[in-house]
């Protein structure tokens, strides 16, 4: 074995400075809250700021002790988007209830999750302490997802909220699985066409270019795939349903890598959208809502109002606290991302899709320098999901394609959502480490040379 | 696998670049256009709750924003309530805004973007942003007697005043009547509002219109000032040139013939035009229109401006001489056109440009209300020039249509409108537009005839009784002398 010309570097003071960096951008957020709507700093803002450097100190030497070698810009990006939605959903919560005290208040709540959120982070990182031991559990997590998905369908637990049957409820907790279901099948479709990508490519007839494989090789994850997506669209959930389908054919196109699947992908959903709007009445109405909003503006008033809101943010926005981003529906959820861009504007916005961006970009490059195949294709299929999930959530509030309901990553409110985000932040991390860790040092029993390590 | 994941980057990024081109183009390119659309709350939140400039008459607000202490700030206010309300028009949280208040927007919201430095040194200075404020060409005295003189006539009275000064077309009065008062639509109490607007829209007689711009009537005999602009201009008469007169006018192998008002025969055939227009004579003016032509006649009043819209900021129907739908008209129809009749129709605005055309040598000045915008800081940011719309007439011939006016009022119809020691140039005309319905009673008139300081034209709806030309100087005449007398004052 050669040695490696590339030194690795734990980079943990930087991620730690980053870190306060990150936690300062959410307490300044709060105290303009506070001077925006009451011209006060709030008086709880020592406590707050107590407890955000807390769970992120928390956060950090979890990483420090149990992933070293993980990638460090990711864990400050997510903890400044956390923040940011944080306080975004605390000055809503104000706004609203000054139209309606009546409404209820998510902060509270929210910050829960956020622990609860980076608790489940760093239970990842000490749980699974070796990536590729999750492969040996394809099969188990490519049910539990299945699982996963019914459940909201059952009587009892099940739980229909604005037209969707997406939650399930135990006691006073509200969850939606399908985000939880969302790691499983990554998971699932990782550990499945890894071991199977050299005859999903090279056996099999080739059709008009496309080598097509045989359909004992394509079958069980096809029928995962099949009723993952029919659940959600029996569900009417189409957010996740387009990305459920975009995850499947990106893990497809890197563990085969044949472009037709791109192909053939697109057609499917261009096949799926015509059918969708054929068949579904709340598809037209949204894509009639997307091509001109202005032609109904009471049926379309949320995006219109989510229109009229980042046009009047405009280039600064109106600060926090001084928009109106309470009068869109959904504003702290749906929407939050219109809401911040009304009170921190096209600036505020555009550094938010960056943070958006990087958190991707590092995603990328984890699988990419990734050396197991399993890691590669978990990392692409998480990231990729991510991705998929973002755009189709701003360019939906922001009308560049039409709006499915899907939520904002770490900004957006929801229990479930923040929780399995962290997950996968979590997972990338582990990959990440993995890959940047130095090789083991060389053995002096020749027949370990051949043998990778797995650490169990 | 390398290869997939790189193209896949290739897509993140162009995913990314499409969001933050999206962005900019929403948030900048078409932020403008999303903000001026209606029904968007925060605009029109945004705009209540800011320190509105003011609409200035002569130095003293006539609407004004002063500070409340409820949800939004400010409380717009109209201190003088209907008098100047068809001008500054209103400025109501749910039905927007009106008149002056909606095209002057932008100055007195502070949106503008000559306010543009303004705003930035409020946003550092953690001020609130103020509105510019707009001062009008009015002349208080002028137009608090407009109103008196047709409140005079009944509150019941359908009418309407425009002044405007010759030389410059700075607009000197704008009354209409009924008027209604736009403190009750500003107010912050919305159901009063509802109520108010309810009640306004419903009322038969209109109140919200500026009957001095937006309403076309028939002009009746005023409109022979443009007859005999077009017989002067075309046919080389003088005001001595003899002209048809007599108890009726016939035409060619048709039954039908145009007799004048009360059955007189105008004093002779042939008569001089000094007399056919003394004694409005509609046996002459129909037969100069049909001398003139159908062409001609249009031409003659488009140069007055007939048929455009020359006047910024204001709601303005365009005043006509035939029907869109007109394929040429015959000659009973001309010769009614000739008197200001058939579809002749013009607003109150036009025909005070048409007098004040007379009385300006001929130039026709474009009519404008606006006369300076200032920044919060009292800074000019642009001041109305008074520009030129066209030549109607030539100045001898314009002269020659004054002194005939002034001999209107000295020994003619126009008799009510005489001020002592001034020379005033008058007409006077009624028309009907139904047979069922009472006609209309008009007078215009400009003084003094040397040099004109003032144009002035009455229109009174709806006059029962006397419905001669002499009802059409009895009762705008009085008017519009105490316009002219409060402008010359």
């Amino acid at each position: 074995m050669s040695t490696p010309t590339w030194v690795p570097r734990r980079r943990r003071g930087a991620e730690l400075a980053l870190t306060v960096m990150a936690v300062a951008i959410g307490v300044f957020g709060y105290i303009a809250v506070g001077l925006g709507v009451s011209g006060t700093i709030p008086s709880d803002t020592y406590a707050l700021i107590g407890g955000l450097v807390l769970a992120a100190i928390g956060a950090h030497l979890a990483v420090r002790r149990f992933a070293p070698y993980a990638d460090p810009i990711l864990l400050p990006l997510v903890l400044c988007l956390n923040g940011l939605g944080l306080v975004m959903i605390h000055r809503l919560d104000l706004g609203r209830q000054a139209i309606d005290p009546e409404r209820g208040a998510f902060a509270g709540s929210q910050v829960v999750w956020t622990f609860v959120g980076i608790v489940a982070f760093a239970a990842v990182l000490v749980i699974v302490r070796d990536h590729r031991r999750l492969q040996a559990l394809t099969y188990t997590f490519g049910l539990a997802a299945i699982v996963l998905l019914i459940l909201p369908l059952l009587p009892g637990i099940g739980h229909e909220q604005n037209g969707a049957r997406i939650w399930i409820r135990l006691g006073p907790f509200s969850f939606q699985p399908g985000e939880a279901a969302k790691i499983c099948l990554a998971i699932f479709f990782a550990g499945y066409l890894v071991v199977k990508r050299d005859v999903l490519a090279l056996a099999g007839k080739r059709i008009l270019g496309i080598d097509l494989p045989r359909g004992r090789d394509l079958g069980p994850i096809l029928l995962g795939w099949l009723i993952s997506v029919g659940i959600l669209v029996f569900q009417r959930d189409l957010g996740s349903s387009l990305l459920f389908f975009g995850l499947f054919v990106v893990v497809l196109f890197v563990a085969t890598e044949r472009p037709g699947w791109l192909v053939v992908g697109s057609l499917l959903f261009a096949f799926g959208a015509w059918l969708g709007y054929t068949a579904f009445g709340h598809v037209r109405v949204r894509f009639e809502a997307w091509l001109d909003p202005f032609a109904d503006p009471d049926r379309n008033m949320q995006i219109v109002s989510a229109l009229f809101g980042l046009a009047h943010g405009g280039l600064i926005g109106r600060g926090w606290g001084q928009g109106s981003p309470e009068l869109t529906p959904f504003s702290f959820s749906d929407f939050i991302l219109a809401s911040l861009g009304e009170e921190l504007g096209l600036t505020g916005l555009m550094a938010i899709l960056l943070i958006y961006g990087l958190i991707v970009e590092r995603g990328l490059r984890i699988a990419l320098t990734c050396r197991d195949g399993f890691g590669k294709l978990l990392a692409i299929g998480l990231t990729m999901s991510f991705a998929i999930q973002v755009f189709i959530v701003a360019g939906g509030v922001t009308r560049l394609i039409p709006l499915t309901g899907l939520t904002a990553p770490f900004l957006a409110q929801g229990g479930s959502s923040i929780v399995m985000n962290w997950a996968i932040i979590a997972l990338l991390l582990r990959i990440s480490d993995q890959t940047r860790r130095p090789a083991p040092p060389t053995s002096s029993v020749g027949s370990d040379e051949q043998t990778q390590v797995v650490k169990l | 696998m390398n290869k997939p994941i790189r193209l896949l980057s290739i897509a993140c990024l162009l995913m990314f670049a499409a969001l933050l081109v999206n962005a900019n183009v929403l948030q900048v390119v078409q932020a403008d256009d999303l903000n001026a659309r209606e029904g968007n709350r925060r605009v029109i939140d945004e705009e209540f709750s800011r320190e509105r400039g003011a609409i200035l008459v002569d130095g003293t607000p006539v609407a004004e924003s002063v500070p409340t202490d409820d949800r939004w700030s400010f409380q717009r206010q109209y201190p003088e309530a209907g008098l100047y309300a068809p001008v500054t028009g209103y400025f109501s949280y749910i039905y927007g805004q009106s008149a002056l208040e909606r095209s002057q927007n932008s100055i007195l919201s502070g949106s503008d973007n000559r306010l543009f430095v303004n705003r930035v040194v409020d946003l550092l200075g953690n001020q609130e942003p103020q509105g510019g404020s707009v001062e009008l060409t009015l002349d208080p005295v002028a137009q608090r007697a407009a109103a008196e003189g047709l409140r005079d006539l009944g509150e019941g009275t359908r009418g309407a005043v425009a002044a405007i000064n010759p030389q410059t077309g700075e607009i000197l009065a704008m009354v209409s009547q009924p008027t209604y008062d736009p403190n009750a639509l500003a107010s912050h109490d919305l159901s009063a509002t509802r109520d108010a607007w309810d009640q306004l829209t419903a009322d038969p007689n209109q109140p919200m219109l500026n009957r001095s711009t937006q309403l076309t009537l028939p002009p009746g005999s005023t409109f022979k000032l443009v007859t005999a602009a077009a017989a002067l201009e075309n046919l080389n008469l003088t005001p001595d040139s003899e002209v048809k007169g007599g108890a009726e006018l016939t035409f060619p192998g048709k039954q039908y013939t145009l007799p004048n008002q009360g059955g007189s025969d105008c004093g002779g055939d042939p008569i001089s035009l000094r007399q056919a227009l003394e004694v409005s004579c509609n046996v002459s003016f129909g037969d100069l229109a049909n001398q003139v032509g159908e062409d001609a006649l249009v031409e003659q009043a488009e140069l007055f401006g007939f048929g455009a819209d020359p006047l910024q900021g204001l709601a303005y129907e365009r005043s006509r001489v035939v029907g869109a739908q007109s394929e040429g008209l015959e000659d009973t129809q001309l010769a009614q056109t000739g008197i200001g009749q058939y579809e002749v129709a013009a607003t109150p605005l036009q025909m005070a440009m048409v007098a004040a055309a007379i009385a300006n040598d001929g130039v026709v000045m474009n009519p404008y209300i606006v006369d300076t915008l200032r920044a919060p800081n009292l800074e000019v940011l642009e001041q109305t020039e008074p520009s030129e719309f066209g030549e109607a007439m030539s100045p001898e011939h314009a002269a020659m249509l004054r002194d005939m006016m002034v001999s209107v009022v000295d020994s003619g119809t126009g008799g009510p409108a005489a001020i002592p020691g001034v020379q005033v140039g008058g007409k006077t005309g009624t028309a009907e537009s139904a047979a069922d319905r009472p006609p209309y009673a008009w007078f215009v008139s400009f003084a003094p005839a040397n040099d004109p300081q003032v144009a002035v034209a009455v229109l009174v709806e709806a006059v029962t009784g006397d419905t001669s030309d002499i009802g059409g100087g009895r009762l705008g005449g009085p008017i519009a002398r105490s316009v002219m007398e409060a402008v010359l004052r």
